[in-house]
């Protein structure tokens, strides 16, 4: 279960979410601008909202009552991005397995062949990240994500930068690792198409309210 | 302190920046002699040194590689801030995310990714150390053996009647340092770039 009751204000904007989400996998979907990845941050921990409270699992990630705020690093959350963000100076297997050395044992709930064989990029291993294709960086940073051992993962708009043909071949992946690993999931869209793809528990956001 | 000075912002920062960066704008002389007077065994960091650990630095060789860092720091401090504040933040949030606390965030993405402006700045660093004249002859003096850079040499050499030929074969000698230190550099760089992916030729 993850439960977000959350405020946050900048200039113009103001984020007041009130978010109890019990489903494993849940899709956030708002048109630009919405605050979608605003709360994003607020939940990885890259942003401080004003006041509020965060767990995931009964964990308290961020309490502003109780002083807690548990920095990024420790907060577990897997995130993969529009733009894959895949360490440019380390090869595909380096980049996979930068969180595993740093996730605790009792955590691992994947292993390194399980995600090569569900995402297809075991042949990918020795390449630097500037020779893949699009689709197959966002898949080395899917795997990389689950490969932290996250306790829950956020996926911003991971197809937005790919292209209608590219989409269609990322998706599969995207339900393969929602259906077949137990890791909570918040899926991030502006598009309804996508989304219903993915998941049917779908969490409306505009103008920063849900 | 390049990290510092690229990341945090603090109270102060702007007095720092500048206290960093003052060998850079002084005339040699200015900061040679302030470390004569600091360190110099009257000086009041010099004379604790002697008194407990009966060691100087002024007039040693230990002071000429001090005169030369002091002078050569900003140069180091400047091209490696560069490049460190160069360095996509998002990747560092991605490593944040991924586990990494901000150390080993410095040094397996930010410090790597930034590798090719720390060698600029290591390359500036030496040609400063290699050219350092005025600091280093205010605060060590030009002792035979002891404190006599190749810059000092050169210039005692040409003081002294019959020296050209001396001074001629340190000015050789200092040529090929030079252009080693450069090439290294550049073939360092080169593969640094390739590195990242984007080949620069």
């Amino acid at each position: 279960m993850i439960e977000v009751n959350v405020n946050f204000k900048r200039k113009d904007f103001i984020l007041d979410v009130n978010l109890i989400a019990n489903e494993r996998v849940n899709a956030l979907f708002g048109p630009s601008g919405s605050g979608k990845s605003t709360l994003l941050s607020i939940i990885a921990g890259i942003i401080k909202p004003s006041h509020g409270r965060i767990s995931i699992e009964g964990e308290c990630l961020f309490d502003s009552g109780l002083g807690i705020n548990i920095p990024i690093y420790r907060r577990r959350v897997g995130l993969v991005f529009q733009e894959g963000r895949l360490f440019p100076h380390l090869t595909v297997e380096n980049n996979l397995l930068y969180g595993v050395n740093l996730a605790s044992i009792q955590n691992q709930h994947v292993s390194v062949n399980q995600v090569l064989e569900l995402l297809e990029i075991g042949h990918l291993l020795k390449k630097p990240p500037h020779h893949l294709s699009g689709g197959e960086k966002q898949r080395v940073a899917l795997g990389r994500a689950l490969l932290s051992s996250p306790r829950l993962l956020m996926l911003d708009e991971p197809l937005a930068s790919l292209d209608d043909r590219l989409k269609g071949q990322i998706l599969p992946f995207l339900k393969r690792v929602a259906e077949e690993i137990s890791i909570p999931m918040i899926y991030i869209s502006h598009s309804m198409d996508e989304v219903q793809q993915i998941t049917e528990n779908i969490i409306m956001i505009e103008n920063g309210k849900i | 302190m390049a990290w510092i000075l690229a990341k945090k912002s603090f109270f102060g920062k702007s007095l720092i920046d500048g206290l960093v960066h003052l060998p850079l704008v002084l005339p040699p002389v200015v900061p040679g002699f302030l470390l004569l007077l600091v360190l110099g065994r009257q000086g009041f960091i010099g004379n604790f040194i002697y008194k407990h650990f009966h060691m100087s630095i002024a007039f040693t060789w230990i002071g000429a590689v001090l005169a030369s860092a002091v002078m050569a720091f900003p140069l180091m401090v400047r091209s490696a801030r560069l490049a460190i504040s160069q360095v996509d933040h998002k990747l560092e949030l991605a490593a944040a995310s991924l586990g990494a606390n901000p150390i080993k965030v410095f040094f397996t993405i930010t410090l790597p990714l930034s590798f090719p402006g720390v060698l600029t700045g290591l390359v500036l660093a030496f040609s400063r150390s290699l050219g350092e004249f005025g600091a280093t002859i205010t605060f060590v003096g030009n002792i035979e053996n002891v404190t006599r850079t190749l810059p000092l040499a050169i210039y005692t050499y040409t003081q002294v009647p019959g020296g050209d030929a001396s001074a001629m074969r340190l000015v050789v000698l200092s040529l090929l340092l030079a252009l080693g230190a450069l090439m290294l550099s550049d073939r360092l760089e080169r593969v640094a770039y390739k590195k990242l992916g984007n080949v620069n030729d």
